[in-house]
């Protein structure tokens, strides 16, 4: 667990700049930002349309796979998932408004909106009441009691990566509390229906329509869709594990983050997140949540202007001696895998490093 | 097209899921659509051009083949893409007689210092320029079987749904009365002053009177009507402007009791003068002040929130919001309503005693 490094009156500070940070961005919002999102809900679809198409040639179907893999990690990081934060909401369009938009992905976008927009977003990191620790299924944090049952932690977080889109669908049925007994089958009732009919959309489209549109390459087709899935399930999957939990992010108790202030929060959110490093086409295709740290302290400001934020963010860290936690995508999921086989076997293993690494501002991508 | 659109709006569309065909349509096309109606500007006709006061002007638009038409009085809801990437939706009375599925129509709008949507329309934008609609709505409209004699009442930019029906009677070759009582600042702010003209002196069998109480014409009297229209209130009428006007005709027909003669829009709604005191909590935002007795909509904003907007005059149900405890009234009907957790619409209701809105 973590304790706080800053007197109250530093939090309060603390919490004012960020606030100013926020207030300057929201005001200057405009065309830049709507042309921006605008344009890759164009190349989105482009892709998708083009992906499509080429299933048509065989000799394409590789360069088919990867158009329409592009267009679904578009859909579901930097259109999807900031959409759905409510980022372009200003702009009143309700094409991409967070109340209308439904994401390429068999979780329906209401479910998910309340398990990541107010379930995570509001307690992250607090062991207890963010189930985006280990999803219910993994041991990601040493105070998470062992158990014989996380032995198989690395071939539950595979299976995770591989099945993504249908873990985060399922993600709100707490399937951990249902073995626990803290919550009954009664429960996820109402929820049963939502995912069911979405899943049905989704599977009709790729797994029977287009296929079928494309004849006697049914087959060829139909394996083509499902790899582009599988491929935005492996970069979904490996961009978030990096966003919590690599080494040096910390966590934090139900106890501590009682009636916390809003510097408090926002103190929590900097220490629970982990950055990426890399180039800006990285940062695209990685809904900008390479940015993670930026995106938990304002999840509701475009993605696209975290990398301006960092710089802000990054200058408070070092004012307040508080570490930023980033590095090359390799470092990262590194330090998450072995996180993942560490915790796998009992005892603390990550006592010893539980203060959390400075990084050297040589590490930090431009 | 028709080949096509059938089949866009087919089941086929399982294939855009989860977006929907209208999301992929529009990249191609602005003027592509399979459910939602767009539009493109092709004609801007300034109407009234008085310095020192807000121009007015028609604008002609070709919509999209998903326009179901319109029938003279109703209104749309129209939404533009406004500098700085902000899109706001309003609602237009239709100035034409009438339209068919894809026809081109007409909006006659003010550009009122504070119409945010319609000074863009009327000063800024140029032909081409794409807006978002909904379909025509509003009963505000003339019957299937039009009455042999008709009454309009109208008072200022109330004369524009007035003016759609006329229009339409026009076309129609309607054999009977028509009597157009109108009143207005001045004649220099009177708006299709020529055609009214035309048409009153070409034996249409069109009454005229344009009335200007500011330059010494008399305000509405239930007797000078009476004397216009002997036993007005056995005639089917049509009264469309701001409050003022409304609240002075509304009684002379309804003297003896409700009159469903008497059909009203009001073209700005009754100031709310619900009842003052208690406390107006906004529980989302954490804020509290003294109920002033207005609009919810105008006191949230007067404690500096933003709630989102559309109408101010309780039709187009964009400021719907949650009320979770307390009484409101309507301002356009004076009903109350007391359940707990109810969607009301903030620009037409005002609190009665303490009251919560979920803003």
């Amino acid at each position: 667990m973590h304790t706080i490094k800053l007197t109250p009156e530093q939090l309060e500070e603390f919490g004012a700049e960020m606030d100013t940070i926020r207030r300057r961005i929201v005001a200057d919002l405009g065309e830049a930002d709507a042309d921006y999102i605008r344009k890759i809900v164009k190349y989105q679809r482009g892709f998708e349309v083009a992906g499509r198409t080429m299933f048509y040639l065989p000799p394409l179907w590789p360069a088919a796979v990867a158009a329409l893999s592009v267009s679904k990690i578009l859909d579901n990081m930097e259109i999807g998932h900031n959409v759905m934060h409510g980022q372009y909401d200003w702009m009143g369009d309700p094409g991409l408004n967070s109340r209308m938009y439904e994401w390429d992905n068999v979780c329906p976008s209401d479910q998910w909106k309340y398990s990541h927009n107010y379930i995570h977003h509001t307690f992250t990191n607090i062991l207890g009441k963010d189930r985006d620790i280990g999803y219910g299924i993994l041991r990601m944090d040493e105070d998470q009691p062992w158990h014989p049952y996380y032995l198989g932690n690395p071939l539950y977080a595979f299976a995770l990566m591989v099945f993504f889109e249908w873990g985060v669908a399922l993600h709100d049925l707490e399937v951990e509390n249902l073995v626990a007994g803290r919550r009954t089958f009664a429960d996820n009732k109402p929820l049963h229906r939502g995912i069911m009919r979405k899943v049905k959309r989704q599977a009709l489209k790729d797994y029977l329509l287009f296929p079928a549109l494309t004849g006697p390459l049914f087959p060829l087709t139909f394996a083509g869709n499902a790899t582009a899935n599988l491929v935005r399930n492996i970069w979904a999957f490996n961009i978030i594990f990096c966003g919590h939990f690599p080494t040096g992010v910390a966590t934090f108790s139900i106890e501590e983050t009682e009636g916390e202030s809003r510097g408090q929060w926002y103190y929590r959110q900097l220490l629970g997140s982990a950055n990426i490093t890399g180039s800006r086409l990285f940062h695209v295709m990685s809904g900008n949540l390479s940015h993670q740290i930026e995106h938990h302290l304002f999840p509701d400001i475009p993605a696209r202007r975290y990398p301006e934020i960092a710089k802000d963010v990054r200058r408070i860290c070092e004012k307040y001696d508080l570490p930023y936690n980033t590095g090359p995508l390799h470092r990262q999921l590194g330090s998450v895998f072995g996180k993942i086989v560490k915790l796998a076997l009992p005892g603390r293993p990550g006592r010893k490093t539980a203060k959390p690494d400075r990084v050297p501002d040589s590490a930090v991508a431009a | 097209m028709s080949i096509a659109g059938t089949l866009l709006r087919s089941r086929a569309v399982a294939l855009a899921s989860p977006h929907g065909v209208d999301r992929y349509l529009e990249l191609v096309n602005p003027m592509w659509a399979a459910h939602e109606v767009r539009a493109r500007l092709v004609e801007i006709h300034h109407e009234v051009d008085v310095p020192g006061e807000p121009p007015v002007a028609t604008l002609t638009f070709q919509p999209t083949n998903t326009w179901r038409g319109h029938r003279p009085g109703q209104y749309v809801q129209l939404s533009v893409d406004l500098p700085g990437a902000r899109r706001l939706t309003r609602c237009f009375t239709l100035s034409s007689a009438g339209s068919r599925p894809g026809d081109r129509f007409t909006v006659t709008m003010r550009a009122n210092p504070d119409g945010e949507v319609s000074r863009f329309l009327v000063e800024q934008a140029a032909v081409g320029q794409v807006v978002h609609l909904s379909q025509a709505a509003g009963d505000f409209v003339l019957p299937e079987a039009v009455p042999e004699h008709i009454v309009f009442i109208t008072g200022g930019s109330g004369i524009t749904p007035a003016m759609a029906m006329l229009r339409s009677l026009l076309l129609r070759t309607h054999r009977g009365r028509v009597t157009f009582v109108h009143y207005a600042r001045s004649p220099e702010h009177q708006i299709f002053r020529a055609e009214l003209e035309e048409i009153s002196t070409t034996g249409y069998g069109v009454d005229l009177h344009l009335v200007y109480p500011e330059q010494g014409g008399r305000n509405f009297s239930p007797m000078e009507l009476e004397r216009i229209v002997p036993n007005f209130r056995d005639v089917d009428t049509w009264l469309c402007g701001p409050a003022g006007l409304v609240e002075a005709v509304r009684p002379a027909y309804e003297a003896d009791g409700p009159n469903d003669r008497l059909r009203v829009e009001y073209f700005k709604p009754p100031r709310a003068s619900g009842t003052a005191g208690g406390r107006l909590a906004f529980d989302r935002s954490g804020i509290e002040a003294e109920n002033s007795g207005e609009s919810i909509l105008e006191q949230a904003e007067a404690a500096g929130l933003k709630p989102t907007f559309g109408c101010r005059m309780g039709i187009c149900f964009s400021c719907t919001a949650t009320k979770t405890e307390g009484t409101v009234r309507n301002v356009l009907t004076g009903e109350t309503s007391d359940r707990p957790d109810e969607q009301i619409r903030i620009c037409v209701s005002s609190p009665e005693g303490d009251c919560a809105i979920d803003l």
